[in-house]
């Protein structure tokens, strides 16, 4: 009987902790979203915030959309490489995915998206800033690129792999070649969860900082110059934050609210669209 | 169609059959191999540009104490002792928290909040690091210095590792602020490990007369073991490649400090200080082999989680 109550008690008081650790766990992470708000919001909202470009500390009226477009160049050119390789690359796994040559793409693919980002930085810097002795954007959507490159092909991979085995296999029966099979009848019907894979690598890409650290560098001016130093959100957020001035830290943190703001819409956004496929995939 | 070929026999072509060429196969598997001719490449150029402090000091920069841009002698240990520290700190912290939300997260019942906790942790992961950085620097250095790091050097301060003086940007603030940003992913994979436990396995437990708990500890958490120890190694990887939320926090300080109160430097956060302005031959390739140091390790740890996480997977799926 005491025995009975002893265990009905640790269970009660386990359950009890995992539940305190798991509140615990929640009040940084809400605080984390709080802060970027209650801190963020009030700079990005300043006057002049989104269309200026940097001031001087004491000159009012500094903004950031130098750092708007650039990160949306810099972005844009990585998604333009790593999106159309990767799709692809995933097309293959899906297609060819047994043989040994398929199991080092995949292999490979895994073990890239955990490869510290500050060593793709280091990367384009010997590849492309080093022989060009200067700083430019298009080696900062290299290093980006290669960051998006494994998330769009495992995407890919598993969007290409839940369309059922029919339309492939009606399509091969009207005696249609593999590749046209694939590219229109296969690939379009998967196109919500390639959207989505390629939607999240772009969100990715977007908040990283280290990759562009040495290479797109940042830029105080307006520049839409690929050859040159381009300006970034995130490296406002870490250059900005680390100074002793109350105007350059507003900078950082309206910065990061925009960075936040932009990365959670995108994830909500690829959620959406991958909730619809997979109604429609059900009601098929 | 067959009038083409001769009807005998014997000039049918002997030897192997002719190949068919899929063409689509090999473009594809082409473009496909951009992956590994990337990985491949990074660790040849890395090793190409750290070459002459390879060939300068050998394996011994591996274990030399000592970073001085002046003399040009270099040695990787403040650093790496840094990573390692602040990364086991932070899976110290995120694990038993991990694996408390991700069971309160697999638990059946209330679908709908669940839902919403679990979709919230999985959004978290996506908040760039330099987010969490700058929060970390305003907010949880100052918080973590007067309600965590003080009382406790005040009171176990005569164990040397927790002794003062302490500071804002030291080892404890990088670890916690790497605990928070790795716990989205502890908990959303050891959440699926958990949820794959199967079903009758803890039905015949709590069938024996076990409480949720003996359930739990004797049932559920064993059979996800390998799973959910995949997990940590994964989010292990993230933290030690981690890079501007720490160098927001560390204090960069290129030496061994006796206390994790202290400030210290890691990996990849010395790089991405000092990297710019590294002048000369020897600083800047010293910098470059602290990245492949860095990569090396994170390749290791990366493909043994991958390792674990398939293998539980095959064997769950039995």
């Amino acid at each position: 009987m005491n025995r009975n109550l002893w265990r009905r008690f640790t269970s009660t008081a386990a359950l009890g902790i995992i539940y305190g650790l798991t509140a615990l766990a929640l009040v940084p992470l809400a605080l984390v979203l709080w802060y970027t708000v209650s801190r963020g919001f009030p700079a990005a909202t300043h006057p002049g915030f989104l269309t200026n470009v940097y001031r001087p500390v004491g000159i009012p009226g500094a903004g950031i959309s130098h750092a708007i477009v650039g990160t949306g160049i810099i972005v844009a050119m990585a998604s333009l490489i790593a999106i159309p390789i990767g799709v692809i690359g995933g097309i293959y796994l899906a297609e060819y995915g047994h043989g040994r040559w398929a199991g080092w793409v995949r292999l490979a693919s895994d073990v890239l998206v955990g490869t510290p980002s500050i060593a793709l930085g280091l990367f384009a810097y010997a590849l492309l800033v080093l022989p060009a002795r200067h700083f430019s954007a298009v080696s900062g959507s290299i290093a980006l690129s290669i960051l998006m490159l494994p998330v769009v092909v495992r995407t890919t991979e598993s969007a290409v792999a839940l369309i059922p085995a029919g339309l492939r296999e009606s399509g091969l029966a009207l005696g249609l070649p593999r590749w046209r099979v694939s590219l229109q009848l296969i690939l379009p019907a998967a196109t919500a969860g390639v959207v989505t894979g390629a939607l999240l690598a772009v969100a990715r890409a977007a908040g990283e900082t280290a990759p562009l650290l040495f290479t797109s560098f940042g830029n105080n001016l307006f520049s839409t110059d690929p050859t040159h130093e381009m300006a970034a959100l995130p490296l406002i957020v870490f250059r900005y934050a680390l100074t002793p001035y109350k105007e350059l830290q507003d900078l950082a943190w309206g910065s990061a609210f925009v960075l936040v703001t932009l990365v959670l819409f995108v994830n909500l956004a690829s959620r959406w669209v991958l909730r619809r496929q997979l109604r429609m995939a059900a009601s098929l | 169609m067959a009038a083409a070929v001769d009807s005998t026999t014997d000039d049918l072509p002997v030897g192997p059959a002719p190949r068919i060429v899929d063409r689509y196969r090999r473009i594809t598997a082409f473009v496909g191999g951009v992956a590994p001719v990337a990985l491949f490449l990074i660790v040849l150029v890395l090793v190409q540009q750290a070459w002459p402090t390879i060939t300068k000091f050998g394996p011994a920069f591996l274990f030399h104490n000592n970073w001085n841009q002046v003399t040009l002698d270099f040695g990787a240990i403040p650093f790496i002792y840094g990573t390692v520290v602040t990364s086991a700190i932070a899976i110290a912290i995120a694990l038993p928290v991990g694996v408390a939300v991700s069971l309160v997260l697999a638990e059946p019942g209330a679908q709908g909040i669940r839902g919403a906790i679990g979709t919230g942790i999985e959004l978290l992961a996506a908040i760039p690091s330099v987010v969490y950085g700058i929060w970390a620097l305003f907010v949880l250095a100052p918080f973590s210095l007067k309600y965590l790091e003080t009382p406790i050097t005040e009171h176990l301060g005569f164990i040397g590792f927790l002794a003062g003086p302490d500071r804002q940007a030291s080892f404890f603030t990088a670890s916690l602020v790497l605990a928070i940003m790795i716990l989205p992913t502890l908990a959303a994979i050891s959440r699926d490990v958990i949820r794959a436990v199967p079903r009758g396995l803890r039905e015949s437990s709590v069938a024996l007369g076990a409480t949720w708990w003996e359930m739990t500890w004797r049932v559920v958490l064993p059979t996800a073991r390998a799973g959910i120890f995949g997990a940590t190694i994964l989010a292990l990887g993230r933290a030690l490649g981690e890079t501007v939320a720490v160098t927001m926090v560390i204090g960069n300080r290129p030496e061994i400090p006796p206390s994790i109160f202290q400030p210290g430097y890691t990996l990849a956060s010395v790089i991405a200080n000092e990297f710019n302005e590294a002048t000369g031959v020897i600083y800047t390739s010293a910098l470059v082999e602290l990245g492949l140091v860095l990569i090396l390790v994170t390749l290791t740890v990366n493909l043994l989680a991958l390792l674990l996480v398939r293998s539980t997977n095959a064997r769950m799926a039995i």
